[in-house]
């Protein structure tokens, strides 16, 4: 009943809350707009016959948030040295890292993480041998960082997305 | 900015301190841009201004207008989620490109789909 009602839940509930913060204001009628508009919006969305997100778990992904976050400003630092200050030893390389990640969507929150973080890049994931490439800045140790990033990221993506 | 003289000093002084330190970095950023040697290398810097360069801008904008307007204002949190949600796609599509015109060009340093 309620998923006829309103078909992308998390979709509608962030669209509610945006209206909310754009407009900034709790009164009655911007909240019975938003709503409407969340509730329509999240139909359009059905004609679009998209992918649900599938996520079976979120404590990992309010788990993996923080950790994310803390990486992004620590990289950023490390980048910023590494502008300021360049090192002759830096040795910059693609990786290939191979995935145990199955969803989709779990893979495109990887992409995003790798991506929107300083020194590193996601370049492509090959489907077939299921190994993504990537491009590290400053790279140290390859078994290192490859162990590094399945064990930070992929394992909660995998708790949140595959289990 | 008629307002701003009404922003207190700690305020202000604090604003300005985030404002400076956002462009700093995102300065820092570009910089990279310019001085790295490879394509792959210059993709990375930029992403400075896009983090933290823009977290420290937001949070300059979020004080200085909850203390103008003496009620918490958030709504540029939006820029944050967006921008961090949206800039990876771009760079992405970039070094995609990249990669491909190096594979069709027959450079070795690049990893190709069957090595």
């Amino acid at each position: 009943m309620m998923r006829r009602l309103v078909p992308y839940p998390l979709l509608a509930i962030g669209l509610f809350g945006m209206w909310l913060l754009l407009t900034q204001s709790v009164s009655v009628a911007q909240t019975l707009l938003g709503g409407v508009v969340a509730i329509i919006a999240s139909h359009g969305m059905r004609l679009l016959r998209a992918d649900r997100p599938g996520v079976r778990a979120y404590r990992p992904l309010l788990r993996l948030a923080p950790i994310v976050v803390a990486d992004i400003m620590r990289s950023n630092l490390a980048v910023a040295k590494i502008v300021l200050f360049p090192r002759r030893d830096r040795v910059s390389s693609f990786v290939r890292l191979p995935i145990a990640l199955q969803s989709p969507h779990g893979l495109t929150l990887l992409a995003l993480i790798l991506t929107a973080t300083p020194g590193t890049m996601w370049l492509q994931f090959d489907r077939v041998r299921r190994e993504l490439i990537v491009h590290v800045l400053d790279l140290v140790d390859e078994e290192d960082w490859i162990r590094l990033i399945k064990r930070r990221y992929e394992a909660l993506l995998i708790e949140a997305f595959d289990s | 900015m008629i307002q701003a003289p009404d922003l207190p000093l700690w305020a202000s002084l604090l604003v300005a301190v985030l404002l400076l330190a956002g462009a700093a970095v995102t300065l820092t950023g570009s910089l990279g841009l310019l001085r790295m040697k490879s394509f792959y290398d210059r993709v990375h810097p930029p992403t400075l201004g896009s983090s933290l360069g823009m977290v420290l801008v937001v949070a300059a904008s979020i004080l200085c207008f909850s203390v103008l307007r003496s009620r918490p204002s958030v709504h540029e949190l939006l820029i944050a989620f967006f921008l961090t949600l949206t800039t990876p796609v771009t760079f992405m599509l970039l070094a995609r490109a990249a990669l491909y015109r190096d594979r069709m060009e027959g450079r070795e340093d690049v990893p190709h789909d069957d090595a």
